[in-house]
């Protein structure tokens, strides 16, 4: 196994079960190899961090909705509440 | 009946749509696609008036949304054609500069250290938020549906309708270009 074919199944461990002879030749790859030993920690760590980074995203309360974008959908709201009560939607099953 | 849940529709807006905007945004990644995805969340929490009072209605919205979320990745993986015969290659162009003829490494990975100081760096995030914004987009999708919505390979194929060799070529592209892409952009300058 080379350094090329090496990293598609440690990207593909990543993803999926490798087949156990896939294992086994992978192991003794990263025994040997301290470069396909680095790159598998780097995305190891570039999953942390893609995780990280949308985490900062989804809680920087900075970010909001554009007042423009408040309105329409406020308008197609009402619009399309209006227009259920006449075509006579279902109500809500919420009884237990 | 019809006047209540309009009224309630309102409030979800007003208590939920900054919440669900960011939440998308985080996976979207687009501000105009994150204000749809929103839109057409709270459009179907009207329509399926199925809100059983079990689950928060916080909980259930975001669960409409990871649906909403889906299909605009699926619509846009329509849009821009995904099936070029480069994308599906085995041994695609791309990937040559990465290895010698011998199959090993031109540049060898260097180290990064240990994730506790790396993921606190602001800087580190700066230049992986750039290195994404330079991903082809359909790689961007499909990473950010694997890494972060943590969808397995089967839903993702099942959704973006590419079979699984696809699944695993286009992932190791976006990863080996992620990686290039900090190491010439964040080690080199830090």
């Amino acid at each position: 196994m080379d350094c090329k074919h090496a990293t598609r199944l440690l990207s593909q461990s990543l993803d999926r079960e490798l087949a156990l002879r896939q294992r086994l030749g992978l192991q003794l790859h990263l025994l040997l190899c301290d470069a396909c030993t680095q790159f598998f920690r780097q995305l190891s760590l570039l999953r942390q961090a893609v995780r990280q980074l949308s985490s900062r995203v989804e809680h920087d309360e900075s970010l909001k909705l554009s007042d423009a974008a408040r309105t329409r959908i406020a308008e197609v709201l009402a619009i399309d509440g209006r227009s259920s009560s006449e075509t006579g939607l279902q109500p809500g099953k919420d009884g237990n | 009946m019809a006047e209540t849940s309009i009224s309630s529709q309102h409030d979800w807006l007003a208590e939920h749509g900054d919440y669900l905007y960011r939440y998308a945004l985080a996976r979207l990644r687009d501000p105009h696609l994150a204000e749809d995805a929103v839109q057409e969340t709270l459009l179907a929490a009207l329509q399926s008036g199925s809100f059983s009072g079990k689950s928060s209605v916080r909980t259930w919205l975001t669960g409409i949304l990871k649906h909403k979320i889906i299909d605009q990745f699926r619509r846009q993986s329509r849009e821009t054609q995904l099936e070029t015969p480069e994308d599906l290659a085995e041994e695609s162009p791309g990937m040559d500069e990465f290895f010698l003829d011998d199959g090993h490494w031109t540049e060898p990975p260097q180290s990064w250290g240990g994730p506790a100081g790396l993921l606190q760096q602001d800087q580190f995030l700066q230049v992986l938020q750039e290195c994404m914004d330079k991903l082809p987009k359909k790689l961007a999708r499909i990473f950010l549906l694997r890494e972060v919505e943590e969808t397995d390979n089967d839903e993702i194929c099942k959704e973006l309708e590419i079979t699984p060799t696809n699944a695993w070529v286009m992932l190791y592209r976006a990863r080996m270009s992620l990686r290039k892409c900090l190491e010439m952009n964040w080690l080199a300058g830090g």
